[in-house]
C-alpha cells in the first residue's frame, strides 16, 4: 500500500494545496477518491493480478474496447473496482485517454486487443509521445506459443511502437507482471512524462496467479534529472542579471512539473516578459501584462518580434520544435540562450545554446527565484508594447458574417475563460490558441507535435471523464470532427455533457489555406463536404445546433452552456479566412505575413 | 569523425532493436556494432563505431541514454583505447602463389584455419587497419569470401 501511493504522489499533478491554479478545482474530487481507494480484487488469473496491480497505482477509470486476446483482462474488469468507458474505435479510447491525462496530469489507462486493437492506437500513442503525455497502453497479445507464427490478429506491438513509447514491455511470464506495472507507472509519470505500453499474451493474463502487492519501482538503467547544480544556477543567474531584452520562452515543461505558479511569481519578481508555445498556454495568464503571447509559426506579431530582438532567451520545458524556431539560421539571432529541460537529449539538439540545464525546470525556477534578480526590463518592455500596438489580433467582432475568431472570442467570454477547451488540428486550433485568454495550465487539450486530427472530441470525453463538474469544449474542425464522430455513442452512453463547437468552413482549412498562399489557389482537395451535424447530433440522441451569424452564434453557445448534456453546434462560418499572423515554411520569425494581400 | 562508444545495456530481449532503431530513426550512421556479454550479470556489452562531429555525438549519447535498458554510455573516440576485431577470409590458392601468400601472411601473425585443394582460409586478428591492410594483399589472388566480427574496444589502464 506504501508503494503505491508513493507511485500516486510521483504522478505529478494536480498537487494537493494546488501549485495548477485552476485545474484544481476537480483535483479535489480524484484526491477524495484516493483517499477510499477500493478493495483489492479476488487474485486468481493473471488478469486478476493486473486489474489488483492497478487499483494499487491508483486507476480509478480505463478507457478500451474488448477482444479476444483480452478476454481474460475483460473477464477480471467485470468484477474489478475500475470504472470502463467502452469507445467506439480504439483510436477513441487512446485520445479519451490522453485527454484524462492532460487535465489531471496522471496516467491515462488504455486497453485494446491484439492486431488491430492494438494498431489502431498507434497514431495516439506516438501523440502522447510527441506531446510527453503519461499514458499506460495495454494491449493483448495472442498466447506465447502463438508469438511469431503469425496468428490470428497477431501484431508485433511492441516492435510497432519502440520509436513511439517512452519504453514497452511484453509480459512473457505472470510473475514479471508486478515489477513491469510498477516501473511502467513510475516511467510514465516522472522525468519527462510519456506512454508506456505493455503487452500481455493471453495465456499469461488467462493462466493462474496469485496476488502480488505492488512492489517499489526499480526500472534499471532510468534516470531523471533533478535540480540544477549551483553552477549552472550562477551561470543562469549572471546571464539574466546582465540582461536588457530578456525573455522567457516557456512550454509543456512548465505544465507537466507543475512549475506554472513559480514561473508566475519568478516573471512579476524579475519582470522579464514572458512568450509561450502552443503547449505551454495557460501556464502564465494571458491578462498578466508580461504576457507577450503565443510564439512560432502563428504566433503573434509581439511574440515573434521579440523573440528576434531579446539579447537573452530563457528556455524553459521547450524543445525548439521548427513550428516555434522557423529557418533555424533566422532565429533569435542577437540572444545568448539559457535552456532548462529535463531531457537531456533536447539540449543542444535543434539549436545551440550558451547555458543547458538538465534539470527539473520547476526546481530551477526556485533557485533562480532566491537569486533576487532585477534586470532593467522598463525599455524592453515599452519595446514590446509598441509592437503590440503595432499589430493587435482583432477578433473582428459585430460583421454580419459569422467570423471563426468571433466564435472563439464568445465562447470564451460565456464560458467566463474557464472552460477546458480541446481541439482538432488546423486553422481552428491556431484561432482557439490565439483567441481564447487562457488562465491555468492544463486547461488547453491540443495535439501539438503530432498535429493529429479527430484528437479534440474523444480528449474532451476523456477530460469530461476526468473533471465531471467542469465545462469542456471542444473546438473541432469540420473535417476533423468527421474523423471520430463514433464516439458521440460514447458520450452519450455515459452522459459526459461535452460541447462540440466545429467551425464549419466546408474546407481542410489550414490544407485550403497553404493551397492559395503556395500552391495557386489550387485547391485540391481540400474542399470537403459533411453531413448535416444538427441530424447527426439528433440521431444520436445529443443535442445539434447551428449559428450562421453572430448573433446566432450567441445564443447557440448560451444554449449550449444551459443544457445538461451533449451538444454539437455547428458554426457555418466565413470559408476563406485565414489564420494570421503566419510564418511561412522556410522562413524566419521575423518575416510574418500580416495578411493575405501580403502573401 | 569515426567514433566508438562503448556502451553498457541490459541484457534482455529486443535491446539491440532498440538501439538499432535509435540509430536508423534519427539518421546516425553505424560502421559496426558488437554485442557480447560484459563484466556485470545480466549486462551486454555494445561497441558502436558511428561518425558524426561532436555535436552529433553529444546527440547520440544522449538519445542512448534516453532508453531505459541502456545503463552507461561512453564515448571512446578521444581515449587510449585497445579496438581489435577478428576477421575470417577465404583466398584462393594455387601450386605457384602458394608461397607467396604464407609470406604475405608472416608478419600479420594470422592463424591458417582451414586448407583445400584451391584455397586457405585465414583468420586475422587486429585493429581495423591491420585487418584492411591483410585483405587488400590478398585481393589480387582471389578472395573470395570475408567475414568480420566489427571493432570491439576498450579504454587503456592508465600505466604510471
Amino acid at each position: 500500500m506504501q508503494a503505491s501511493e508513493q507511485l500516486v504522489n510521483q504522478g505529478r499533478a494536480p498537487l494537493p494545496g494546488g501549485q495548477d491554479g485552476m485545474a484544481n478545482e476537480g483535483a479535489d474530487t480524484v484526491s477524495a477518491a484516493e483517499a477510499k481507494r477500493p478493495a483489492l480484487p479476488v487474485v486468481k488469473t493473471g488478469a486478476d493480478l493486473l486489474c489488483s496491480l492497478l487499483v494499487e497505482a491508483g486507476v480509478d477509470v480505463i478507457f478500451g474496447y474488448p477482444g479476444g486476446a483480452v478476454l481474460p483482462v475483460y473477464d477480471a474488469l467485470f468484477s474489478a473496482p475500475i470504472r470502463h468507458i467502452l469507445t467506439r474505435h480504439e483510436q477513441g479510447a487512446v485520445h479519451a485517454a490522453q485527454g484524462y491525462a492532460r487535465v489531471t496530469g496522471r496516467p491515462g489507462i488504455v486497453l485494446a486487443t491484439s492486431g488491430p486493437g492494438a494498431t489502431n492506437l498507434v497514431t495516439g500513442i506516438a501523440d502522447a509521445y510527441m506531446d510527453s503525455t503519461p499514458l499506460i497502453v495495454l494491449t493483448g497479445q495472442v498466447a506465447t506459443a502463438s508469438i511469431g507464427t503469425d496468428a490470428f490478429q497477431e501484431a508485433d506491438i511492441v516492435g510497432i511502437t519502440t520509436p513511439i513509447t517512452k519504453h514497452n514491455y511484453q509480459v512473457r511470464h505472470i510473475e514479471d507482471l508486478p515489477q513491469i506495472v510498477a516501473d511502467a507507472f513510475h516511467i510514465a509519470t516522472t522525468g519527462r512524462p510519456g506512454p508506456v505500453l505493455i503487452d500481455l499474451p493471453k495465456d499469461v493474463t488467462g493462466g493462474p496467479a496469485a496476488r502480488v502487492g505492488l512492489p517499489d519501482p526499480s526500472p534499471l538503467g532510468y534516470r531523471v534529472p533533478t535540480g540544477p547544480d549551483e553552477a549552472a544556477v550562477d551561470a543562469m543567474a549572471a546571464a539574466i542579471a546582465g540582461a536588457r531584452r530578456p525573455l522567457l520562452y516557456i512550454g509543456g515543461g512548465i505544465v507537466s512539473s507543475g512549475a506554472a505558479e513559480r514561473l508566475r511569481a519568478f516573471a512579476r519578481q524579475t519582470r522579464i516578459p514572458v512568450a509561450s508555445t502552443l503547449m505551454g498556454l495557460g501556464a502564465f495568464p494571458n491578462d498578466d501584462p508580461l504576457f507577450v503571447g503565443m510564439l512560432g509559426m502563428h504566433g503573434k506579431y509581439a511574440a515573434n518580434q521579440a523573440i528576434t530582438h531579446c539579447d537573452l532567451l530563457i528556455a524553459f520545458g521547450v524543445r525548439f520544435d521548427d513550428r516555434v524556431t522557423g529557418k533555424l539560421e533566422r532565429f533569435s539571432p542577437h540572444s545568448r540562450k539559457i535552456h532548462v529541460d529535463i531531457d537531456q537529449a533536447e539540449l543542444g539538439k535543434n539549436v545551440a545554446v550558451e547555458i543547458a540545464v538538465a534539470a527539473d525546470v520547476s526546481l530551477a525556477i526556485e533557485a533562480l527565484a532566491k537569486r533576487e534578480l532585477q534586470p532593467d526590463t522598463a525599455e524592453w518592455i515599452a519595446q514590446i508594447n509598441g509592437w503590440h500596438a503595432d499589430w493587435p489580433l482583432d477578433a473582428k467582432r459585430g460583421a454580419s458574417v459569422l467570423k471563426p475568431q468571433t466564435v472563439i472570442d464568445l465562447l470564451a467570454e460565456l464560458t467566463g475563460r474557464a472552460a477546458i477547451v480541446t481541439t482538432d488540428v488546423g486553422q481552428h486550433q491556431m484561432w482557439t490558441a490565439l483567441f481564447y485568454p487562457w488562465r491555468a495550465p492544463r486547461q488547453l487539450v491540443t495535439s501539438g507535435g503530432l498535429g493529429t486530427m479527430g484528437y479534440g472530441f474523444p480528449a474532451a470525453l476523456g477530460a469530461q471523464v476526468a473533471l465531471p463538474d467542469r465545462t469542456v469544449v471542444c473546438v473541432a474542425g469540420d473535417a476533423s470532427f468527421q474523423m471520430n464522430i463514433q464516439e458521440l455513442q460514447t458520450v452519450m452512453e455515459n452522459d459526459l455533457p461535452v460541447k462540440v463547437a466545429i467551425i464549419n468552413n466546408g474546407f481542410l482549412g489550414m490544407v485550403r489555406q497553404w493551397q492559395q498562399f503556395f500552391y495557386d489557389k489550387r485547391y485540391a482537395h481540400s474542399r470537403i463536404s459533411s453531413p448535416d451535424f444538427v441530424k447527426v447530433a439528433e440521431a444520436f440522441g445529443a443535442l445539434g445546433l447551428r449559428a450562421r451569424t453572430p448573433q446566432e452564434a450567441e445564443q447557440v453557445i448560451r444554449q449550449a452552456l444551459s443544457y445538461d448534456g451533449p451538444v454539437v453546434m455547428d458554426f457555418v462560418v466565413e470559408e476563406e479566412e485565414n489564420v494570421f499572423p503566419m510564418v511561412p515554411a522556410g522562413k524566419g520569425t521575423d518575416e510574418m505575413l500580416l495578411d493575405w494581400e501580403e502573401a | 569523425m569515426e567514433r566508438t562508444m562503448s556502451v553498457l545495456v541490459n541484457d534482455r530481449p529486443g535491446v539491440l532493436a532498440r538501439i538499432a532503431g535509435l540509430f536508423s530513426r534519427r539518421g546516425f550512421n553505424i560502421a559496426s556494432i558488437t554485442v557480447g556479454s560484459s563484466e556485470r550479470a545480466e549486462c551486454s556489452r555494445m561497441t558502436i563505431v558511428t561518425s558524426g562531429d561532436d555535436r552529433t555525438a553529444r546527440q547520440i549519447e544522449a538519445q542512448l541514454l534516453k532508453l531505459i535498458d541502456v545503463l552507461e554510455v561512453e564515448d571512446i573516440s578521444a581515449e587510449r583505447i585497445v579496438s581489435r576485431e577478428l576477421a575470417l577470409i577465404k583466398v584462393d590458392t594455387t601450386r605457384e602463389t602458394r608461397l607467396e601468400i604464407s609470406h604475405i601472411l608472416e608478419p600479420f601473425r594470422v592463424a591458417i584455419v582451414d586448407v583445400a585443394h584451391s584455397s586457405i582460409t585465414v583468420e586475422v586478428t587486429g585493429d581495423t587497419e591491420k585487418v584492411d591492410a591483410l585483405i587488400g594483399l590478398l585481393r589480387p589472388f582471389g578472395v573470395t569470401q570475408i567475414a568480420r566480427t566489427g571493432v570491439t574496444a576498450m579504454v587503456r589502464s592508465q600505466t604510471v
